[in-house]
This record gives C-alpha cells, sequence and structure tokens, in this order.
C-alpha cells in the first residue's frame, strides 16, 4: 500500500506502524459520569467498519506523525490521509 | 454413507459407482430448533454436537457460500495445545483430545498427524517464558519437552546453527502437536452432521435477524426467513458483520492473516517448526507442500489478500532458520480475514438478546480450536450454561477486566 | 526465424548423459532436439512424462537443476535457458525415469482415486500415523530440496514508471512504443529471454516487414529510448494495492554463479497494460498424457524459433483454425466429427486410435483446444474474469480489473494479430497518447467449436502434474463436490506446479458437463499471486543469515569486546552479559565476581541501550502526569523520580525515570526492550489525545552513551573524572539529584544519581561520540578502586537483590497492583490506565514477592509454578510462577520473585516450586522481595 503523507507525499506503507479505529482520537472526559462504560467502548469495542474507515497510522520510520487515514476495509482503497493532531484540533 | 474397508475396496472393483455426496445438499426449512450461522469448522462441529453429544433435532447450518470456503479451508493447519495461561491451556487441551478421536466419531480422516511442534528459542528470557508456558502444560497434564540446543540439532538438522543473527538456544516441544488436513475438517463434520440429520444448506447468506423484545426469533437471509429458538453465530472473520445486524459492535477487529505454500517436495520436515526470532513457522504437507505463515499484515481488512511487505518478512525469516528453503518455490500465497480479538482469546458466550450466542474472536489459532469450540459452543446452546473448559471466554471480560491475554500486548488486535 | 545460434554449441549433461545444444535453445528445445523424450514422471501415478509445453504452462517437463553441491527442485525445463555445463536431472522416480518403481501405482489406480485417503486408512485407530501416512509421505512431493543451504545471493529493486506493460508480444511493443514515442517512462517485461512473445514462432507481414524484422526494429528503437526499461527474464507475478506490482528477475539460471542469481522487483507503476497474451490449451481424451502428445503451438515454437523437429510423423488434433503447423501428416479435427479414442505407447506414442476405429502412426500428437487468456494477473485484486461464448474461454471483466490496469491483445480475447494492434491504438487513444503510426497485418478470426474432453472409460487426464483425470472430477461432483472450488480441493485440480495453466479451464468444462450447467453457470475460478512459483530465497534477498536483521552495538562494544565480553542479543542490541577473566571457568565465575567487585567497591555498565526520550515545552510536566500513574509536574529542578506508566487498560506498560533539567525540559528512561513502543505511546498522547499541550518529544537513546557507575566508591570513582567547579558530594548532589556538567576539562555530560543495583549509584551520560573514551577513562580511573565492568547478567542479579520488576515482571500481564506498586497511583489527576486499572477483576490476587529455597542449597527455576505443600498438581491448586531467579553472591543462595496468589499476606509460609521441564521440585520460602538493603540506606550513602 502507499500512504500519500500530508507532508512527505506518498510513501510505502511499510514506513507506518498500524494502531486501529480513529476512534481512539477520542478519549472520554476522565470525569464523565459513566467513566468506567465510556472507557470499555473507548478501549474494546470496535464498528470493525465493512468499507471506509477512518484509522490511525504512525509515520515510525519516517517523521513520526501520526495520521488519520481514510481507508476501505474492502478494497484497501485510500481517499484521504491527514494529520491526526490537526483533524483532532478541527473535529473537536 | 458410511465409510469401511470392506466399501472402499467394492466401489475400486465397480468404478466408484456406488459413492454418494459426503453430504446431503439440504433446502432450508421454515423452522429449526435450532440455527448455526457459517458453515466454516466452528459452525459444523457445533452442529455435529448438537445433534450427536446433545441429542438436539432440527438443527440447521446456514452458509453464505459453500462449506469450507472459509478461515477452515485457508489455515495453516496446525493443531497445538502449548499455551501458558491455565484458561487457555484447559481449553486447547480438551481440543487436542477431541482431535485425537476425531476419525472414530466423525467417520471421516481428517488426517490429524501429531509430529510434534517446536518453539525455537533464542534468548535466556524467551526460554524462561518458555518453561512457565511448559509447565503449565504439564499441569494439565499435557506433553511438553524442553530441548537443549543439541537436541533440536539432532531433530531438525537443518536449522541454522552456525551462521545465525539469533542463535537457536533450544524448543518447547510438544510431541503430541501437529497437523490436520484442514479441508478435511470441514467435509468430515459436514458429513457426520448430515447422518445426525442436520441440514447444511449452502449458499444462504444471513442479512438479518428477526428480534422483538429482547428475543431473537429467527433470521432473514437470501433464501427467506428461517424461524429458530436458538441462533448461534459462528462466522469467524465477519463476526462484526454479522453481529451487526443483531444492533451489537464486538471486542473485535477483522484483519488478514497471509499464508504460503511451496511447491511439493520430498518430504523433510518433521512436524511443525516456530522460529522464536523472527514472523515464521512451517510444516510440510503429506503432499510435499511447506506449509508456512508468519504475522498478519496488521491492518483492518476484509479483503481476504494481504500485501508484500508481510510476504517478504515472512520469507526472510524462513530463509534465515532454514537456509535450505532459499531454493524451494512459493507457489500460492493467499490470505484470510481474521477475528482479531481485543485479548488474543475467543469468546463463546450468550448475548443480551435471548436467543442468540455467538462464537468468534479465534484470531489466526481457531482451526486447533474447531473440535473444542464445537463441543463447548454445543454445550451452551444446548444447555445455557458454559461447558467447564471454556467457562471464561465471556464477552463481559473485558469490563469486569478478567482479560486472557497470552501475549501480553493488551487491547490492540494486531500485536496478538 | 531461427533463433538459435549453431555457431555457439553448449554442452551439457540430462540424467548423466552428455548433450549438446545451441545459443538461443532452452533445455526443453536442446532435449527435444536430442530426441531425449521421457523427461519426469508425474506426480501421483508416476507415468512417464515428456514436454509438453514451451513456456511457464508446461506441467511435465520438471527436472532438478544441479549445481556443485546443491541443486534447484522442480525447474520446468521449458524455462530453463540453456548454457553451458547446465546439468540436470529428472526427478520423482525410484529406479530409473524411465522404468520408475513407483509406476505400480498406475497399477492400482481405482484403489487411489480422487478423495481416497479421506474416506480410508481409518482403520486400526493408530496405524494412520505410524503405518499409512509414512507411507504415503515417503510417495509424496516432486522433487527434493537439497538440505545444504541456499549459496545463490538474491538482489531486490525498486523501480518507478509511468506505464508498466507486461509482456512483448505485438501487443506489449506496440504499446511500448506509443507510450516511449509520447515521452512516458515505461518498463516492458517478458518473462522469456528474448522479446517478441508470439511473434518469434509466426511468421506473419506487418506493416510490409516480417514479424521477425518488425520486433528487431521496435525493439530497436525502445532500446534507444531513454524513457524505456525493457526487462527481459522478469515475470509479474502479482499485483498488489496502489500500483505495486511484484517482479521477479531471473540474471541467470546457473545456480552457484557469483552475483546475484535473481532480483526481486517492487515497480511502483501509475498504470499497466497486460499484454501477456494467452495461452494454448490441450483437449482431455485417453491417455493424452503419454510423452509425444504436446501443445499444437509448442511444436510450432518449436519447430519455427528453435528449428527442431518434435516428431517425423506429426499429427494435429484440434477444434479450431488457430493451429499454425506446416507439416502434419494427419489432421483430426473435431469440427469434422472426429476425434482420438485412444494413444498407444508408453515411453513415446506410437499410434492413434479414432472414434472411427482407424489407427494412425504418429510419434507426436499436437493438440489445440483452444487458447486461454492469460489474465492470472486481473484476479489479484480478487476480480473475477467474464466468460466469452463466442471464443469459449474466460477474458478479464473491464468492470473488476485492478485499479489503473488495461488488458490489451490475446489477454483480451483478442487473437487475430490486426485486432491485437487495434486493442493498442484503442488503448492509445484512451490515454490519450498521439498515435504516430497504424499497423496492417493478418486479420483471421479463431474459429473454434468447442470440444474439451472425449467420454470414455478410460482414464483422459486434465491436470497432468497431478494427475487429475476426467473421471476424478465426476466422482468428485458425485459425491457432492460440485462448486468449482470444493472440486479444486477434492482432486486437487489446479493445484501443481503449473498453477493450471492448462487444466483450470477444462476442468470447469468437465464439471459443466457433469452438472448439466454452462460454464459461467458452474463457476470461474480465480487466481491469486505468484503467477508462476518465486523462489523463497528471492522473496528473503539479502536478510538472511547473521543480516537477517540489524545489528546495534553500544557505545562501549569495542571496549567490552577487547575486555572477554560474551554478548547477549536483547531486541536489535549486542549488550556485554558478563567478562571473563583469566582464570574464569563457568559463566557464574565472572557474574559472582562482577557482582562482588560492584557490592564492595565500583562496577560500571553500559546502560546506553535504556531509551531516552527528551521531553521539552510549556506543558510537559502536565504531560509526564498524563503518561505517568505517579505527578511529575512537582518534581524539582535537577531531581529524578521513578515513574510507572500504564497502558489504557490499566496494565503496566513500562517503567523507568524521569528527571527535570528545567522547568520545561524532562528525560525520561525506558526500558530497552520497550523504548520504540514507549516512544510512539507518548507520540500518540501528544498528538492523537492531547495535541493542544505544548510539548515536543524526540527519541535520543543513540545520541547518548549513559554508563551506570554503582559501588560504594562510585562517588570517588566519579570524582576524578568530573571537572571541579561541579560538586557530588551527597550533601549537594543527594539520591535522586540529577545535573548537566561537563566532564574531563570540558565535555558536555549529564548526570543522574540513580541506582537499579542498590548501590550508591550514577549514570553519566556524554554524546555517544565520546562513549568509547569514556568507558576507557571511567575503568583507567577505577584501577586503583579496583573497578569491573559488569554485564547484563550482574545487572540482573542485582536488581532481583534488589527487588525491583523488570521485563519479566513487566510482561503484559500485571497491574501495579500485582507489582506492588499501587502506592505511586495518584489518585487526583487523571492518567492513561486510570478509569480502567480501576475494573474490579483486573488485578486478581497475584502479588509479586520474593523467593528462597527452604534448603539453601535447592536451586531455584524460573518458569516454576507454586503449589501448596500437600496439594496435588493440578490446574485448580496453580499459585502463581516464578519470573525472576537469580544465584545471589552475597546471601550464597539461589533467589527468587514471582508472582503468588495473595502473596503479601503470605510472607514466611512454604510452598512447592513446580519446574517438570528441568525436573526441579523444591520447596521454597515466601519472603520479601527485598533481598538486600530493604531500607535503602546503601543508595542514599
Ligand atoms: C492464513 C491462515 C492461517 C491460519 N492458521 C491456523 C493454524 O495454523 N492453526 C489454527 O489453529 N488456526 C489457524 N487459523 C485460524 C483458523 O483458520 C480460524 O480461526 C478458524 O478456522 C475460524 O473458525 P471457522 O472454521 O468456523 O471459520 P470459517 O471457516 O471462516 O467459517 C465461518 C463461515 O461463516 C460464513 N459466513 C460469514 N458470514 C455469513 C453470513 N452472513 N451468513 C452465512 N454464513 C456466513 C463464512 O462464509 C464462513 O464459511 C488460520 C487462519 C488463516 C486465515
Amino acid at each position: 500500500m502507499i500512504i500519500n503523507h500530508p507532508l512527505l507525499g506518498p510513501r510505502d506503507s511499510s514506513e507506518f506502524t498500524y494502531r486501529g479505529d480513529a476512534v481512539l482520537l477520542n478519549r472520554p472526559d476522565p470525569n464523565s459520569e459513566s467513566l468506567l462504560n465510556d472507557y470499555y467502548e473507548y478501549q474494546y469495542i470496535r464498528n470493525n467498519t465493512h468499507g471506509f474507515m477512518k484509522e490511525l497510522w504512525f509515520h515510525e520510520q519516517g517523521d513520526r506523525s501520526w495520521l488519520v487515514v481514510t481507508r476501505n476495509t474492502l478494497t484497501h482503497e485510500i481517499i484521504k490521509v491527514e494529520l491526526a493532531s490537526e483533524y483532532k484540533r478541527e473535529n473537536k | 454413507m458410511t465409510y469401511s474397508a470392506l466399501k472402499i475396496f467394492k466401489e475400486a472393483l465397480t468404478g466408484h459407482k456406488g459413492w454418494k455426496p459426503v453430504w446431503r445438499k439440504s433446502i432450508a426449512q421454515n423452522s429449526y430448533d435450532i440455527i448455526i450461522i457459517g458453515g466454516g469448522g466452528h459452525g459444523l462441529a457445533t452442529a455435529f454436537y448438537l445433534a450427536k453429544q446433545f441429542k438436539q433435532k432440527k438443527i440447521a447450518v446456514l452458509e453464505k457460500g459453500w462449506v469450507g470456503g472459509g478461515n477452515v479451508g485457508r489455515n495453516t493447519t496446525i493443531i497445538r495445545s502449548n499455551y501458558m495461561l491455565n484458561k487457555n491451556q484447559a481449553f486447547y487441551e480438551f481440543s487436542l483430545k477431541l482431535w485425537e478421536r476425531i476419525e472414530k466419531d466423525i467417520n471421516y480422516n481428517a488426517m490429524v498427524s501429531q509430529r510434534g511442534i517446536i518453539n525455537l528459542f533464542h534468548s535466556d528470557a524467551q526460554r524462561d517464558s518458555y518453561i512457565r508456558r511448559g509447565n503449565t502444560m504439564r499441569i494439565h497434564g499435557t506433553d511438553a519437552i524442553l530441548l537443549n540446543q543439541d537436541e533440536v540439532k539432532k531433530k531438525y538438522p537443518f536449522l541454522n546453527y552456525d551462521n545465525a543473527r539469533f542463535p537457536i538456544k533450544g524448543g518447547l516441544w510438544q510431541p503430541r502437536g501437529g497437523t490436520v488436513r484442514h479441508d478435511a475438517v470441514a467435509w468430515g463434520y459436514a458429513h457426520a452432521a448430515d447422518k445426525y440429520g442436520v441440514d447444511i444448506i449452502e449458499n444462504c447468506e444471513v442479512v438479518g435477524f428477526d428480534i422483538a423484545n429482547g428475543k431473537c426469533l429467527g433470521v432473514k437471509t437470501n433464501k427467506g426467513n428461517i424461524k429458530a429458538n436458538k441462533i448461534g453465530v459462528a462466522v469467524a472473520g465477519n463476526s462484526s458483520k454479522v453481529m451487526n445486524m443483531a444492533g451489537m459492535r464486538l471486542p473485535i477487529e477483522s484483519h488478514v492473516l497471509q499464508a504460503f505454500v511451496s511447491e511439493g517436495l520430498k518430504p523433510i520436515l518433521p512436524g511443525v517448526i516456530t522460529y522464536g526470532a523472527g514472523h515464521f513457522y512451517v510444516s510440510q504437507s503429506d503432499k510435499g507442500g511447506l506449509v508456512f505463515g508468519g504475522d498478519i499484515d496488521g491492518y483492518n481488512s476484509y479483503a481476504q489478500r494481504g500485501n508484500l511487505p508481510v510476504v517478504e518478512d515472512v520469507c526472510e525469516g524462513g530463509v534465515s532458520l532454514m537456509p535450505m528453503i532459499g531454493k524451494a518455490r512459493l507457489l500460492r500465497m493467499w490470505g484470510g480475514i481474521m477475528d482479531m480479538s481485543m485479548d488474543g482469546s475467543p469468546i463463546i458466550d450468550k448475548t443480551h438478546i435471548s436467543g442468540l450466542y455467538f462464537n468468534g474472536g479465534w484470531c489466526y489459532g481457531g482451526f486447533k480450536a474447531t473440535p473444542a469450540s464445537g463441543y463447548s459452543f454445543a454445550h451452551l446452546l444446548a444447555t445455557d450454561t458454559h461447558h467447564e473448559v471454556a467457562k471464561n471466554y465471556t464477552l463481559d471480560r473485558f469490563k469486569s477486566g478478567l482479560t486472557i491475554d497470552e501475549k501480553g500486548q493488551g487491547a490492540q488486535p494486531n500485536l496478538h | 526465424m531461427i533463433l538459435v545460434n549453431y555457431d555457439k554449441i553448449l554442452k551439457f549433461q540430462f540424467n548423466g548423459k552428455h548433450y549438446e545444444g545451441y545459443e538461443g535453445d532452452t533445455l526443453a528445445s536442446a532435449l527435444l532436439r536430442e530426441n531425449v523424450k521421457v523427461v519426469g514422471r508425474s506426480f501421483k501415478y508416476h507415468r512417464p512424462r515428456g514436454i509438453f509445453g514451451s513456456g511457464s504452462e508446461e506441467p511435465n517437463a520438471l527436472v532438478k537443476l544441479e549445481g556443485s553441491n546443491t541443486h534447484e527442485p522442480n525447474r520446468r525445463a521449458t524455462s530453463i535457458k540453456l548454457y553451458d555445463g547446465l546439468k540436470a536431472n529428472s526427478q520423482n522416480y525410484i529406479g530409473n525415469v524411465k522404468f520408475d518403481i513407483l509406476a505400480l501405482n498406475d497399477y492400482i489406480h481405482p484403489f487411489i482415486s480422487a478423495g481416497f485417503y479421506y474416506k480410508t486408512f481409518m482403520w486400526p485407530k493408530s496405524f494412520w500415523e505410524k503405518v499409512y501416512e509414512p507411507i504415503i509421505r515417503r510417495a509424496a512431493g516432486l522433487g527434493t530440496l537439497s538440505t545444504e543451504p541456499d549459496p545463490d545471493r538474491y538482489d531486490k529493486g525498486y523501480l518507478h514508471c509511468e506505464l508498466l506493460i507486461v509482456g512483448s508480444g505485438p501487443a506489449g511493443l506496440k504499446m511500448a512504443l506509443d507510450a516511449s514515442r509520447n515521452g512516458k517512462k515505461v518498463i516492458l517485461v517478458d518473462e522469456d529471454f528474448i522479446m517478441g512473445g508470439q511473434l518469434l514462432s509466426n511468421e506473419i507481414d506487418i506493416n510490409g516487414s516480417s514479424s521477425l524484422q518488425w520486433v528487431e526494429q521496435t525493439l530497436s528503437e525502445l532500446r534507444n529510448s531513454s524513457n524505456v526499461r525493457i526487462m527481459t527474464r522478469t515475470s509479474v507475478y502479482g499485483v498488489y494495492d496502489h500500483g505495486i506490482y511484484g517482479a521477479l528477475e531471473t540474471v541467470t539460471d546457473e545456480i552457484e554463479r557469483p552475483g546475484a542469481r535473481q532480483i526481486l522487483w517492487r515497480i511502483y507503476a501509475n498504470k499497466s497494460v497486460l499484454a501477456s497474451g494467452a495461452t494454448e490449451r490441450p483437449i482431455a481424451f485417453p491417455n493424452n498424457d503419454r510423452p509425444g502428445v504436446m501443445l499444437a503451438s509448442a511444436v510450432q515454437t518449436y519447430n519455427k524459433r528453435f528449428d527442431v523437429k518434435c516428431g517425423d510423423n506429426i499429427s494435429l488434433f484440434t477444434n479450431n483454425s488457430g493451429a499454425n503447423l506446416s507439416k502434419i501428416s494427419n489432421l483430426i479435427d473435431t469440427r469434422d466429427g472426429s476425434h482420438i479414442v485412444n494413444v498407444h505407447g508408453r515411453n513415446l506414442i506410437r499410434s492413434i486410435t479414432l472414434n472411427s476405429g482407424k489407427k494412425i502412426n504418429s510419434d507426436c500428437l499436437a493438440v489445440s483446444g483452444g487458447w486461454n487468456p492469460n489474465l492470472q494477473l486481473t484476479c489479484h485484486k480478487r476480480g473475477r474474469p467474464k466468460w466469452n461464448e463466442k471464443l469459449s474461454c474466460f477474458v478479464p471483466d473491464n468492470s473488476n480489473l485492478p485499479n489503473n490496469m488495461y488488458v490489451i491483445g490475446s489477454a483480451n480475447g483478442s487473437f487475430s494479430t490486426q485486432s491485437v494492434f487495434n486493442d493498442v491504438s484503442d488503448l492509445s487513444e484512451q490515454l490519450g497518447y498521439r498515435i504516430t503510426e497504424k499497423i496492417k497485418t493478418e486479420d483471421n478470426p479463431l474459429n473454434l467449436k468447442p470440444f474439451w474432453f472425449v467420454k470414455s472409460k478410460k482414464r483422459s487426464w486434465v491436470d497432468f502434474q497431478n494427475d487429475v483425470t476426467v473421471k476424478d472430477i465426476t466422482l468428485a461432483h458425485q459425491e457432492g463436490f460440485s462448486s468449482v472450488e470444493h472440486v479444486k480441493r477434492y482432486t486437487t485440480l489446479g493445484m501443481a506446479t503449473d498453477q493450471g495453466k492448462t487444466s483450470n479451464v477444462i476442468g470447469l468444462a468437465v464439471l459443466a458437463d457433469a452438472t448439466n450447467k454452462t460454464i459461467p453457470e458452474t463457476g470461474t475460478t480465480i487466481f491469486r499471486p505468484p503467477y508462476t512459483p518465486i523462489s523463497i530465497g528471492a522473496f528473503a534477498g539479502a536478510h538472511k543469515g547473521k543480516h537477517f536483521k540489524p545489528i546495534r552495538l553500544t557505545p562501549s562494544h569495542e571496549f567490552a569486546s577487547e575486555n572477554g565480553a560474551t554478548f547477549v542479543d536483547t531486541g536489535y542490541w549486542k549488550r556485554a552479559q558478563w567478562f571473563s577473566q583469566d582464570k574464569e571457568v563457568t559463566w557464574r565465575d565472572s557474574v559472582d565476581r562482577e557482582v562482588l567487585m560492584t557490592r564492595n567497591s565500583v562496577g560500571i555498565c553500559d546502560v546506553s541501550t535504556l531509551g531516552k526520550i527528551d521531553i521539552q515545552g510549556k506543558d510537559a510536566g502536565k504531560f509526564l502526569n498524563k503518561i505517568y500513574i505517579n505527578t511529575f509536574s512537582t518534581l524539582k529542578v535537577g531531581k529524578c523520580r521513578y515513574g510507572l506508566m500504564l497502558r489504557e487498560d490499566g496494565i503496566a506498560m513500562d517503567d523507568g525515570t524521569s528527571a527535570r533539567l528545567s522547568e520545561t525540559h524532562y528525560i525520561m528512561t525506558t526500558t530497552t526492550a520497550k523504548a520504540g513502543s514507549v516512544y510512539s505511546h507518548l507520540e500518540f498522547c501528544r498528538q492523537v489525545l492531547f495535541p493542544n499541550m505544548d510539548v515536543h518529544i524526540i527519541s535520543t537513546t543513540d545520541q547518548w552513551a549513559q554508563f551506570s557507575i554503582a559501588g560504594p566508591n562510585a562517588r570517588n570513582l566519579l570524582s576524578k573524572i568530573i571537572d571541579p567547579s561541579f560538586n557530588i558530594s551527597n550533601e549537594t548532589f543527594p539520591y535522586m539529584a540529577c545535573a548537566e556538567i561537563t566532564i574531563c576539562s570540558g565535555v558536555r555530560a549529564r548526570i543522574f544519581r540513580l541506582s537499579f543495583s542498590g548501590e550508591l549509584a550514577y549514570e553519566i551520560s556524554v554524546p555517544s561520540r565520546y562513549g568509547d573514551a569514556l568507558i576507557r577513562k571511567l575503568i583507567s580511573a577505577g584501577k586503583e578502586f579496583n573497578v569491573t565492568m559488569y554485564g547484563t547478567e550482574a545487572l540482573g542479579v542485582m536488581r532481583i537483590e534488589k527487588g525491583h520488576a523488570a521485563g519479566n515482571e513487566l510482561d503484559g500481564r500485571n497491574t501495579p497492583v500485582n507489582l506492588g506498586l499501587s502506592g505511586l497511583m495518584a489518585k487526583k489527576k487523571d492518567y492513561i490506565g486510570k478509569t480502567l486499572s480501576s475494573r474490579e477483576k483486573l488485578s486478581g490476587n497475584e502479588t509479586m514477592v520474593g523467593f528462597l529455597s527452604v534448603n539453601p542449597s535447592d536451586k531455584l527455576t524460573n518458569g516454576s509454578h507454586f503449589v501448596n505443600i500437600g496439594d496435588k498438581i493440578l490446574p485448580e491448586n496453580d499459585q502463581g510462577h516464578m519470573s525472576s531467579v537469580a544465584y545471589s553472591p552475597i546471601l550464597e543462595r539461589y533467589i527468587g520473585i514471582g508472582f503468588l496468589k495473595n502473596g503479601k499476606d503470605r510472607y514466611d509460609e512454604t510452598l512447592k516450586a513446580i519446574d517438570f521441564l528441568q525436573n526441579n521440585h523444591v520447596e521454597v520460602k515466601v519472603v520479601s522481595p527485598h533481598f538486600i538493603d530493604p531500607n535503602g540506606d546503601r543508595l542514599r550513602a
């Protein structure tokens, strides 16, 4: 696979490590009422999407940015690659 | 159709005219007592034990493609019971015992071949953890032997001892480990379940559930709606997709695992060999192909195919461990969708929806579990209680903290 | 047309006999010219087999290619470029290839039909593994693998292009020409060693030139274009995501030749054009596997390109107009209603019986059952081809091709040369290329009437290599295996080394006939990589043996090597495990000495492998509060603190110390093993979880050499090298202090007063380039204190004596509670893992404790499990396990730490430690894990 890094251009996927569904961006509020359940869902429960999903890749053998990649789990097609930090700031 | 020596002899002399289908082609009825979704190893085994062991009647297995087309026919066929954690070891040892009598149970030769499995170690820390693991095995009455470097060398003289980046220090050997012909497991369970009257319905895809007031009443399929008192789901890599139809989300991610087979070669490998310093394990089939694999590709996928980095990684490990295989040629490679759970251990449990039961999260190791999974899922479906060896494989363990994490990697499925 | 060079004689050996061939030959063409007819044996029935095809579709002519001490099995004679000195042998026989003892199997064939083994060998039960399976295994396989290490070199390379063209027949060549003239960056590959494909064995007129002239002209233009790379002997074996193609180039077939034998290319292409041609398929009829029965196209290729006559009396059996053979003695055309009912002759055909009853003599039977486009690569992303009724073959389905792939020529079902060129101009136009030249050539459409197999009681082969016959397929259907995938698996159809190139479609036709369905209703088979088998060695490339993984050396490596170090692999690092001195015999001698010398005076250990992460920014303290379970924002500048971090699931992830160098600057150390994963975790927290914190981090593991200096004389030693302006007295630089200083007259250094060993100890770090000089300086300065180097083994002993958890304890399953560190867990702040660590059952009841053997001379072993005295050794009585063990030279006995149910409450209790694997069951006493100096007086000294 090739990941089109927003800063560095197209890169072979072997430069990256994979972390999974980008729901991991949404660490629950530590003051939430349903704290335990929120964290349980955050940590363990996944949509395991059939089709396009947002996921986290880490450019470990590169500039060490965490990326949000929108990729189709049926075809591996990638339609969007964003910096996780920017994505998070914009989607707050 | 019962297979016997006499029958074989007779058929050979009379032009094989008398052979009947290994299992009937059934057409779905309107309702069943129990429906199993998924005609893979686990689904078929469940149906068989339900009928035979638990004397259940009116059972159907619904398979969206053809029997054995999923992971049961795509795996690298290794069976073993060499786990470190008690909760796993009890289950897998039970499974191995069932494998040891499988052909008698199903009247089909699945070619259980217990030529041993060795897990090599290359460091003291690895050795320590294998000793811990071996002792767990022995405490469970399982066979486990620690081999030092010389003993490994005697058994496997062709490994790399002289020029290795990570020299072999020894291995944990389980003589009863080995391989089973995967397709024959699917066909054999189908054959045996069929004999007990189970309807096996191929090309029947479940597309929804009929759920009312917290109770599951039946399934919707591409061949119409079917009612059932109880429904067991055993769809491996498609677990999330199917359970999602019942509104459930699971502690599972689907990942692709690739497997490889070489051209046919005269047998040289005794049993299964697992490299401890790279992602590579190998055995040799009765037809002579080296059957090998390594790590999962590492990203979510339903595509049933992988990419090159893992192919190269696996072959690098292979050639580093067994320098002779550089000259063997890779004939086929393929991928299967793994139901990777959040702690690397499976789930066999009821759900919060009454009448709906779930079996999944087998990761890359569910083939060896097939008989025990089938047996204990049948136990659960028939009696509504957990079988002793599977009682820890619950859905709520992630919430309560009773996770069963053999690799110690936590909630990151691609590391299990 | 002839493409062998009679002036260049190449000598070779086959089955021990000497032969000659010419430059331009394949092994197959040379053998045929030398009249060698039996080349190999089939898989199951061990039937004699000759050469059947002329390329990578060959199912029969598999040979063992010899080297001096090794060999390569299962090579297709049709794809080996002949070289001088080649040695090859037949394989898969006992006795001799013409009289194979295992051919007995052929006589008992009724007993070993498809899938026979599933139904038998079950009685008596124990016989399968003891008797039957060993017999089957003895007969299994084709060639033998040499057990010698593969001596050959394999290279890897990466290429990029705009257009990758696979196949160099008329379609590929013209496509390359068009693309090249339009300035595109092109790679043109072909698996053959000469470019030209079909044009090398077909004489046709192309724009007034002969086909060969046209090929040469085109190639010469392409060779002169700087934007075109031409790669012969290169097969594209797989299509992967996002325009990545795997290709294997064979540099030479000679094994053990210097230089790379093969190169594995990864080609990144914006677009690809599949111009891979088509493969002729045979017809199944009784005994159609006999030597002398060949594909018509192969007979033609051998004749035209290699100048070899495949027989004196050639017959042609065909169902189409495509076969283009010159001298044939008999034509058997199914379109006229005639077909073959049997073939006679064992090691070479003698005669043929027709359905009319007529028997004709023939020593070569050319067969053509039509053509299958080579569309394998179109399926590698799980697309399926579609059936073309008119051509009676599968053609690529344009709706599900891999992205940016185009198929042209006969690979696309265009079977006349003119239509091939038309495909090219259509595609060029579609791609927006300016077309420079139109081509006029032969335009005979293929006339074909499907005829797949002869119905007969005798065996007709579909898959030659695996001995799958028409009967096997019908038997499979009878037993309910009617889906194509079932048939493949049950009969092994198409699973041989030729990957079903000549057999798959016929198999499907037989099945369609049995099920009374059309072929498209019956199904298609899908192709997976590799297109043609690839050496495992090529995939591994240079990453094997000692080069399997990189090696990381510590700054003191050279010094350690000079001083008797034995090294141990920890990850990619080589660390000194111990240092042997003169009279020391066993490793324990050295380790005990290192421990004693350190504890008695002073010892030095290279700890540069510990992960070092530099953390800076206004929010650095706040950030660390999130990372560690304990608080770091309150840490005073100039101080260090031990910290434990959890995964979000509440399990201990890693531990180490972090030092605060300034308000905004911390330095974290991690364990060696977790350096990488902790760093990526921190980046995850920084970028993904807390992007608004003002904090930056970078790994500096490789930038700093770090040594631990431990023992009562540590301060005295260190004082000798520290520049005088700095004071490290206990008062000014107490336990857990840290500072940036200079040493040895101005070398920048950092000093931390940390102790893993429990002694008065410091860690000192300098920029890596000074590491070697520093260790030498320290050792020479330490002479007066009788300083010792110590390795990881002594390090381990001392940390166990001190009761510190390390890798074996931080094994990804333990919580702070298990580790006895729950006191560190901050109550008020939030940190990673806080919430989930509070799950009621997460920690269970195991806690970390120490163990001593009741009998001091008993040895403890790591990995033992504990049971209560008097309890049976059963899973339900398992009380925990021993995680670390050492011989303590201070206590003069074995000590251990481990995890025990309710361990903290069981001090002084006696248990049994069970180690079946090493046969070491010993009684142990539960004690505190802090074996020496539990109050920490030494480290504060
Ligand atoms: C490459 C590879 C190597 C492996 N190696 C090993 C090994 O060496 N040892 C080992 O123990 N394990 C191994 N495994 C894992 C093992 O194969 C699986 O864990 C196990 O087979 C899963 O259980 P199953 O047989 O029931 O799954 P499957 O055979 O996948 O069965 C699930 C079935 O459900 C069907 N299905 C899905 N959705 C629906 C629906 N909506 N309606 C109806 N039917 C549906 C599917 O078509 C499929 O047939 C490997 C797996 C792979 C892919």
